[in-house]
C-alpha cells in the first residue's frame, strides 16, 4: 500500500511538470502582455515594469527561475492585483470554492446515491422510471441556464434569497450556487449507483443470499459495498472539479473563488496567477484521484493485490 | 432490433431529427435573415400576432417623422395600408420618403395628394406584416431564426468535434489494446496523465490568449474529449485480441494494421456507438459553455451558448430571450442523452 502511494506520488511530479511547462509556454507564446492597458504606458515605464517583474530576460531563463521559486513553494507576485502574491490570492479564493464545493458534493452524493439505491431496489418502480428521465434532464441542464433561472425564481420573483454576492459566506448566499453546482451531479450519481447496484443484485452470490432467506436489508448492505466502487471512483474527479470552483457558477453569482481568479488572471494576462490556479487545480485533481483509488482499494480487496 | 421497441428511444430520435431539420431548412422559411435587425421592434415578447402592432406603430412613425423632418398631422389605417398626412413649414422633401421602406415596416409609398404648395403631403403606404413567433432580441432580430441558425453551428460543432474525438480515440485505443504489453502500458499511462490535467482550464487559456475561432475551439474540444473513447475501445480490444478469429487472421499472415482495421474496430462498434452518442451532448455543452463565456462562437455567427448568454444578460426585461434558446439547447441535450441510454440498453446483452 505504501509503495503504491509512493509510486503515485512519484508519477504526480512529471504530470505537474507537464502542466507547468504547457501553461507557461502557452501563455508566453500568445500575443499580448500583462501591461497592455487601454492607455498605453510610456515606453520607459513599460521597460521598467518589465525589468522589475523579470519579463525582459530570455524566456528560458524566466522559466528556470519560475521553477526554482516553485520548488520552494513560491508562486510569485500577482501582476494584476497590486501588492498581492499568488499565494495570498489562493488563500483568499480557495476557502470560498472549497466551502461551496464541499456542500455541493455532500448534497449531490446524499441525494444521488440515495435515489440510485431506491431505483435499483425497485426496478421499474416509480422512482426508477422518474430517474430515467430525471437523470437525463439534470445532465442536460447547463449550469449557465440553471443559474439565471434560479436567480429569477428565488431572487427576483419570490425574493427569498439574494441574487448574487458572497457576503463573507452568509448561508443565504450559498443556497443558489450550491444547488446549481450539485444538480447535474445528482443525476449522474443516481444513474451510476443504479447501474452498478442493479448489476450486483443480479449476481449469483446475491441470489444465493436471498434464497437462503437473508433479510433484504442485509443483502442490500452486502451488495452496496461492491456497488459503491464505481461511485467512489467517480467521486474523486468530481470532488476535484467541485472544490476547485466552477468558472460559470462563480462568474454568474459573483463569488470570489478560484474559478473567478483564474478567469480574471487569464483576461488580464496575469501569468503567475493563471499558473498558480492551474497548478492548484491539477494538484487537487491528482490528490483526490489518489484518495478515490485508496478508498476503492479499501472497499475491494482484489484491487489491493493488483496495485 | 430492440431499439425500435423502445418508445423513449423513438421519441428522442424523432425530436432530434425534427430539431436538425428545423435548423437546416428553418432559417430559409421564417422570412427573416438571422442578422436582420428591426430597430423599431426590439425585445418583442413571443407571440403570433402580426407586427408592427398598434403599440409599436405609433412610436415607429414618430421616429420616422423626426428623421424625415416632418410633422405627422394625421394617420389613418385602411386595412393593410396607412394614409399619412405629413406637413413641414419648409415644404416636405419627397426624397425623404425613402425612409419609409427603409425601416422594413412599410412598403413603397405613393403620393396621393399635395396641398399648400408642397407643405403638406398625403401619402399612402402599405404596411408590411411581420411575424416573430418567439419574439425579438435586444437589437430587434427575429429570435426563432436566430435560434435555428445558432442550432446549425451548435450541432455542426457537436458532430464535427465528436467525430474527430471518435477517430482519435478509436485509433489510439485499438492500437494500445492490440499491441498490449509495454506499449499499452505507456500509451494508457499517457492517457492517465492527460486525465489529470485541468483541461477545461487549458481550453479557456487557449481561447483567451489566442483569438477565439471555430477551428481552435474544434481542436480544443476534440483534444479534451477523446480520452473516454480511447479507454472504452482499449478495454474492448483487450478481450477481442484473444479471440479465435483474430488469432486465425494472425496465423494467415495479416499484419497488425490490417487486423485492427478489419477485425478489431468493427467489433468495437457497439460500445463506440454508445460512447459517441453520449459524447455529442457533452461537446455541445462544452461549446455552449465556452460561447457563454464569450470565448467560443463570435458575432456575427451565433450558437445556442451565445444566445443563452444574451438572454441571461437581459433576463429581467425579456425572459423569453433566455427561454427560447435554452429550450432548444436542453431539448437537444435531453434527446441525445436519452437516445444514448436507450442505445446502451439495447446493445447490452445482459439487460433483460
Amino acid at each position: 500500500m505504501i509503495r503504491f502511494i509512493l509510486r503515485r506520488l512519484a508519477q504526480a511530479v512529471p504530470t505537474l511538470l507537464v502542466v507547468v511547462t504547457v501553461s507557461f509556454f502557452l501563455m508566453r507564446l500568445a500575443p499580448g502582455g500583462p501591461f497592455d492597458l487601454e492607455r498605453p504606458l510610456a515606453p520607459a515605464a513599460l521597460e521598467n515594469l518589465r525589468r522589475v517583474y523579470g519579463l525582459d530576460r530570455p524566456l528560458i531563463v524566466q522559466f528556470g527561475s519560475y521553477l526554482a521559486a516553485l520548488a520552494q513553494g513560491d508562486l510569485g507576485p500577482s501582476f494584476s492585483f497590486r501588492d498581492m502574491s499568488v499565494l495570498d490570492l489562493i488563500a483568499r479564493g480557495l476557502p470560498v470554492s472549497a466551502l461551496l464545493g464541499t456542500l455541493a458534493l455532500v448534497l449531490a452524493t446524499g441525494l444521488g446515491v440515495g435515489l440510485g439505491i431506491a431505483a435499483a431496489l425497485r426496478r421499474g418502480g416509480v422512482i426508477d422510471r422518474l430517474l430515467g428521465i430525471g437523470a437525463a434532464l439534470t445532465l442536460s441542464l447547463p449550469s449557465f441556464v440553471v443559474a439565471p433561472l434560479l436567480q429569477i425564481a428565488f431572487g427576483l420573483t419570490l425574493r427569498w434569497l439574494p441574487l448574487s454576492g458572497w457576503a463573507d459566506g452568509a448561508p443565504s448566499h450559498l443556497v443558489l450556487p450550491v444547488i446549481t453546482l450539485a444538480l447535474p451531479q445528482v443525476g449522474a450519481l443516481a444513474r451510476l449507483t443504479r447501474a452498478s447496484l442493479g448489476e450486483i443484485l443480479r449476481t449469483q452470490p446475491v441470489r444465493t443470499m436471498r434464497s437462503l432467506g437473508l433479510p433484504p436489508i442485509r443483502v442490500t448492505r452486502h451488495a452496496l459495498r461492491g456497488a459503491l466502487l464505481p461511485v467512489v471512483a467517480y467521486l474523486g474527479p468530481l470532488a476535484a472539479s467541485l472544490l476547485t470552483g466552477s468558472v460559470v457558477v462563480e462568474t454568474i453569482f459573483g463569488l470570489p473563488g478560484i474559478g473567478r481568479y483564474f478567469v480574471e488572471g487569464a483576461l488580464n494576462r496575469d501569468y503567475t496567477l493563471v499558473m498558480g490556479t492551474v497548478l492548484l487545480v491539477a494538484g487537487l485533481v491528482m490528490t483526490l484521484n489518489l484518495a478515490a483509488d485508496l478508498a476503492c482499494a479499501w472497499l475491494d480487496p482484489r484491487l489491493r493485490v493488483a496495485t | 432490433m430492440r431499439l425500435a421497441r423502445m418508445p423513449g428511444a423513438l421519441a428522442s430520435l424523432t425530436v432530434l431529427i425534427l430539431i436538425a431539420l428545423a435548423c437546416l431548412i428553418g432559417p430559409a422559411l421564417t422570412g427573416h435573415d438571422f442578422e436582420r435587425a428591426y430597430p423599431d421592434l426590439r425585445q418583442l415578447p413571443a407571440g403570433l400576432p402580426a407586427q408592427p402592432d398598434a403599440a409599436h406603430l405609433g412610436p415607429a412613425l414618430e421616429r420616422l417623422a423626426f428623421r424625415m423632418r416632418v410633422r405627422l398631422d394625421a394617420v389613418e389605417r385602411e386595412g393593410d395600408a396607412l394614409r399619412l398626412t405629413l406637413a413641414s413649414d419648409a415644404g416636405v422633401d419627397r426624397r425623404s420618403l425613402v425612409y419609409l421602406p427603409r425601416s422594413a415596416l412599410f412598403g413603397a409609398p405613393m403620393i396621393v395628394e399635395e396641398r399648400d404648395g408642397g407643405r403638406t403631403l398625403v401619402v399612402a403606404v402599405p404596411l408590411r406584416r411581420l411575424y416573430f413567433p418567439l419574439g425579438t432580441d435586444v437589437q430587434g432580430r427575429d429570435l426563432l431564426t436566430r435560434c435555428l441558425a445558432a442550432g446549425r453551428i451548435s450541432l455542426a460543432i457537436g458532430l464535427a468535434a465528436s467525430l474527430v474525438a471518435l477517430l482519435i480515440g478509436v485509433a489510439y485505443g485499438a492500437t494500445a489494446g492490440f499491441l498490449g504489453g509495454a506499449a499499452d502500458a505507456v500509451m494508457m499511462r499517457f492517457v492517465d496523465v492527460l486525465y489529470a490535467l485541468p483541461f477545461v482550464f487549458f481550453v479557456i487559456l487557449l481561447l483567451v490568449f489566442f483569438r477565439p475561432s471555430l477551428t481552435l475551439m474544434l481542436v480544443a474540444i476534440a483534444a479534451v474529449e477523446w480520452l473516454d473513447m480511447a479507454r472504452v475501445v482499449r478495454a474492448q480490444t483487450l478481450s477481442l485480441r484473444e479471440r479465435d478469429f483474430v488469432r486465425a487472421a494472425h496465423a494467415l499472415g495479416v499484419g497488425a494494421p490490417g487486423i485492427i482495421a478489419r477485425h478489431i474496430v468493427p467489433n468495437t462498434l457497439a460500445p463506440v456507438a454508445v460512447t459517441a452518442t453520449l459524447l455529442v451532448p457533452q461537446v455541445i455543452l462544452l461549446e455552449s459553455f465556452l460561447s457563454f463565456l464569450g470565448l467560443g462562437v463570435q458575432e456575427p455567427q451565433t450558437s445556442w451558448g451565445v444566445l443563452v448568454a444574451d438572454g441571461a444578460r437581459s433576463i429581467e426585461a425579456a425572459p423569453h430571450m433566455l427561454a427560447a434558446p435554452a429550450a432548444f439547447l436542453i431539448a437537444t441535450l435531453v434527446a441525445l442523452n436519452l437516445f444514448g441510454d436507450a442505445l446502451a440498453d439495447a446493445l447490452d446483452p445482459s439487460a433483460g
